[in-house]
């Protein structure tokens, strides 16, 4: 509007302005921006704004619709809040163990304690169900024992069984920060344990312990895999409601509207989680680790009986998911008469075989291509917007400080909401396989940018600097200063994408054609048929799935930056 | 009152004290001199009840204090950093040892209102703790360690975070505080200054072990031994070689880097042996330092010189340190007045 009043020589220097103000500093940051921004719009914002439009339809507000919503609400909440509060019960002393006392191989049970964190729902699940499904070891060894374990018990050990690690953490690294001197003070002022806990240590751990809260509630409440693998359409959460009614039952206006349901709760807890977090202090690091060795007969039982524990629960089901895929307790089908029990490798022979000819039927050692090729797409992908995004955040100007909490809010949004998204936005027939890489990097891309950018930042400017006042030329620079920090952290935000991917289980659940089936789906339909070959070769899936993720997340330990927290 | 008998204590499978055995009486205030490392802080925390000996005893008033937690002990503690509750405002702060105790709450506020007067902070008890400066804060810890008037007192480096104008200030306040409220106290540092200004006592721990056990004068003047004279920085400890001796009272001739000296030692040496000897300049450049009879004039070759507060530190060849009015050129020669004595 400005333009048009001003005359010919204005014009000319105002067009000098601008070229001078865009392409001198702007249009490289422009450029490393452009892909990025235009993935998550397209991907993201516009299915997101879809969804909202849907929901928001006058045919989605009816009162059976909110009834069901309300109850569907309550259910998620009291699953999540008796999940978070039996973690906690689990996580607490483990905290204090770990943050306390010093024994033998306690980094062992540390780490052990992490891996199902990592490990797709999927695995998780069927660990749980090689236990205590009817074809679980458990109903096999003991028939008759009275506690058979009910789905929701099951569903609420699975959330324990992967958010304790959140409590070992949050709370663990509270407790060790804590200045020892502040308990030795209490003492010596005449606070006996019970004071020293009640009026120093928790208050000052009252943020950690809420931000754990927060942050085990936000994922039990927007869980999904874990309770629909352990307990089928009965237990209808947010997430599995919407899912129900995109493929089951399908209303998409209603699944719309619970998914902006879920959405709004997610970013309320969100937003306490991260004013909680900033809530908490560092405290002078102590100079003395304050582990000891259990000394009193107390302090003794307690350290054997909390290893026992968490060693017994974090390892029955890791090690039940590759012994039951190796036993037969059952007859095949087709098997007359005596049953054969014991080792049997045929589950995983039957892996590679179509046996029943059918048409719809994709064999396993088929979906594993596809996981494979998903995930390497998802990578190329992620890489590719990941490492513009991740460059341009290592020396942010202030309005990209603003882009990067936007970057990371497809990790706020549920899998399944991605894929309602999806389908609303592109049409269900428009599903083509390429979809769900796409999905996949958009729940990839915000990990590949945190591993990405910190490597990026660590390059000291000076370094590059000194290098090319000693004669290097730009890609000798290149060579010399950056790649070699670089790469190994690409190596890790690959591998960490490629896992991402190959776990995926909400979104692909959703977009995924029937002839295109990844690992987790074919997993799933092994387990939702009936019998024991199926029930095997679900476990056999899900073994080898667990075998790829635990190299994937050992390796990404190995390619993290040695001394990356020095910088 | 406090006895502390023949401690042992092993740290990442070092030997760090090796029978350390000393006493406090009633209104002493003794100070724990020693490097950082030197183990003097892990004993105060044994006293405490944070820590445990792996042998020997801590007594108070004659009672093993083995089984008493160190909540029951009864023992005042400051630290180098405050340690105050950052939960806590001031005046929470200050009470927690009185309510600890189940003290009724008028009696809390007057005493807490007595300390803040002690420690010159009145109208501070709303404040936070992060609001207050570091001597501020050393101040609140002082008077939350006297609120439950302790049995005893101690101090783990209370002065090491504070820059120095604040750190006269703060010890001047301190000593006054000990000595009108009579507690018994144990100081450490690793700051001789602060040592001499703060205690009656001076006990300087090396290798494990107690070296010097002294009034801070006697102390300075008789270092007694190599370890104690660096680490109080007296003078210069030089090695030298028995060349005669001379009588049976210990009297000797002994060859150095510098010259020929003439010394009387306590302990004795036989000929060729190395021995050390402690080279203080005459008169002393030093508010403390050598006194007693002239020994000896050694010409010197000047090396370096810097300027050090109000004097030059000389350095010159043979590795000797002096202290002089006035610059002298480098390989000048210089005549300098010196005390020596022997103290291996």
């Amino acid at each position: 509007m400005q333009v048009n009043s001003l005359n010919h020589g204005d014009t000319e220097t105002l067009r000098k302005k601008i070229l001078r103000a865009f392409v001198s500093p702007w249009l490289p940051r422009v450029s490393l921006w452009l892909a990025p921004i235009l993935f998550l719009l397209s991907f993201f914002f516009l299915p997101l704004s879809k969804i909202l439009i849907l929901a928001f339809n006058t045919s989605a507000l009816t009162k059976t619709n909110s009834q069901l919503i309300l109850s569907t609400l309550g259910f998620t909440f009291y699953q999540a809040t008796l999940s978070t509060i039996l973690t906690f019960i689990l996580g607490i002393p483990s905290a204090i163990l770990f943050s306390r006392f010093n024994f033998r191989g306690k980094s062992l049970l540390r780490a052990l304690t992490a891996v199902p964190f990592m490990l797709p729902t999927v695995v998780v699940a069927s660990s749980f169900n090689a236990i205590f499904n009817q074809h679980g070891l458990f109903s096999f060894l003991f028939p008759s024992f009275i506690l058979h374990p009910s789905s929701f018990i099951l569903i609420l050990s699975a959330h324990i069984f992967y958010n304790t690690t959140i409590v070992i953490r949050i709370v663990g690294n509270a407790l060790t920060r804590l200045d020892p001197k502040l308990e030795a003070a209490a003492r010596s002022l005449g606070a006996d344990t019970f004071r020293v806990w009640k009026n120093i240590i928790l208050p000052l751990l009252r943020p950690s312990l809420l931000a754990a809260a927060l942050l085990v509630f936000m994922f039990d409440f927007t869980s999904f895999g874990v309770i629909l693998l352990l307990g089928g359409s009965n237990f209808s959460t947010l997430e599995v409601e919407i899912y129900l009614r995109v493929l089951k039952l399908p209303n998409l206006p209603l699944a719309a509207l619970l998914s902006i349901v879920q959405l709004i709760f997610t970013l309320i807890f969100s937003i306490l989680y991260t004013r909680t977090i900033n809530q908490i202090t560092t405290q002078t690091a102590p100079r003395f680790s304050l582990a000891n060795k259990p000394k009193t007969i107390k302090e003794k039982f307690f350290v054997a009986t909390f290893c026992l524990l968490l060693s017994a629960f974090f390892l029955l089901p890791l090690l039940s998911l590759p012994l039951r895929s190796l036993t037969r307790l059952e007859a095949d089908r087709g098997q007359r008469g005596e049953v054969q029990y014991g080792f049997t490798t045929a589950y995983y022979i039957e892996l590679l075989i179509n046996r029943r000819g059918s048409l719809f039927y994709v064999t396993p050692i088929q979906a594993a291509r596809n996981s494979l090729g998903y995930a390497s797409l998802t990578v190329l992908l992620s890489l590719a917007l990941g490492y513009p995004a991740a460059y341009a955040l290592a020396k942010p100007t202030r309005l990209e400080k603003f882009l990067d909490p936007l970057i990371m809010l497809p990790l706020g949004s549920s899998a399944v909401m991605l894929g309602l998204g999806f389908i609303i936005s592109f049409g269900r027939s428009l599903a083509s396989p390429w979809f769900v890489p796409l999905a996949h990097t958009l729940v990839a891309l915000p990990f590949v940018i945190r591993t990405l950018q910190p490597a990026l930042a660590s390059i000291p400017e000076r370094l590059r600097q000194a290098a090319s006042t000693l004669g290097a030329s730009p890609f000798r620079v290149w060579q010399t200063v950056d790649f070699p920090i670089v790469s190994r952290a690409t190596l890790s935000a690959a591998t960490f994408a490629f896992t991402v991917s190959l776990g995926e289980f909400g979104a692909t659940l959703l977009l995924t054609r029937p002839e295109y089936p990844t690992i987790p789906i074919a997993i799933q339909r092994f387990l939702s048929q009936p019998g024991g070959l199926s029930f095997g070769q679900a476990m056999a899936m899900a073994t080898l799935l667990m075998i790829l993720t635990t190299l994937a997340i050992l390796a990404i330990e190995k390619l993290r930056l040695p001394n990356s927290g020095e910088f | 009152m406090l006895e502390i008998r023949d401690i042992f204590k092993t740290y990442d499978n070092k030997l760090l004290l090796r029978g350390i055995s000393f006493s406090v009486s009633k209104g002493e205030t003794i100070c724990l001199l020693g490097a950082s490392g030197s183990g003097k802080s892990t004993l105060l925390r044994m006293i405490a009840g944070l820590e445990f000996p792996e042998s020997g005893q801590i007594l108070f008033n004659q009672i093993d204090l083995a089984q008493t937690p160190p909540h029951a002990r009864d023992f005042g503690l400051v630290f180098q950093d405050y340690g105050l509750f950052p939960h806590l405002n001031i005046f929470d702060n200050v009470a927690f040892g009185l309510k600890m105790r189940n003290i009724p709450a008028e009696k809390i506020n007057a005493r807490v209102a007595e300390m803040m007067d002690l420690v010159n902070l009145q109208g501070f008890e709303k404040r936070k703790v992060t609001d207050l400066s570091g001597g501020e804060q050393q101040r609140v810890a002082l008077a939350r360690a006297l609120a439950p008037q302790p049995r005893l007192l101690m101090f783990d480096e209370p002065l090491g975070a504070l820059d120095k104008s604040l750190k006269e200030d703060l010890l001047n306040q301190i000593r006054i505080i000990l000595h009108k409220t009579k507690i018994p106290a144990i100081y450490v540092t690793h700051d001789q200054d602060e040592a001499f200004t703060i205690t009656d006592r001076i006990l300087l721990l090396h290798g494990g072990e107690i070296i010097r056990d002294g009034a801070p004068e006697n102390v300075w003047a008789n270092p007694n031994s190599v370890h104690a004279a660096r680490m109080l920085g007296i003078g210069n400890v030089i090695e030298g070689e028995v060349a005669r001796l001379m009588d049976e009272s210990g009297r000797m001739k002994v060859k150095t880097s510098v010259g020929i000296f003439e010394v009387s030692c306590k302990h004795t040496h036989k000929k060729n042996e190395k021995i050390s000897l402690l080279v203080q300049q005459f008169p002393s450049p030093f508010r403390r330092g050598a006194r007693g009879e002239v020994s000896d004039e050694i010409k010197l070759k000047v090396e370096d010189v810097l300027f050090k507060q109000d004097q030059f530190q000389v350095k010159t060849r043979g590795g000797l340190v002096i202290h002089l009015k006035d610059a002298p050129k480098i390989g000048q020669i210089i005549r300098v007045k010196v005390k020596v004595e022997c103290l291996s």
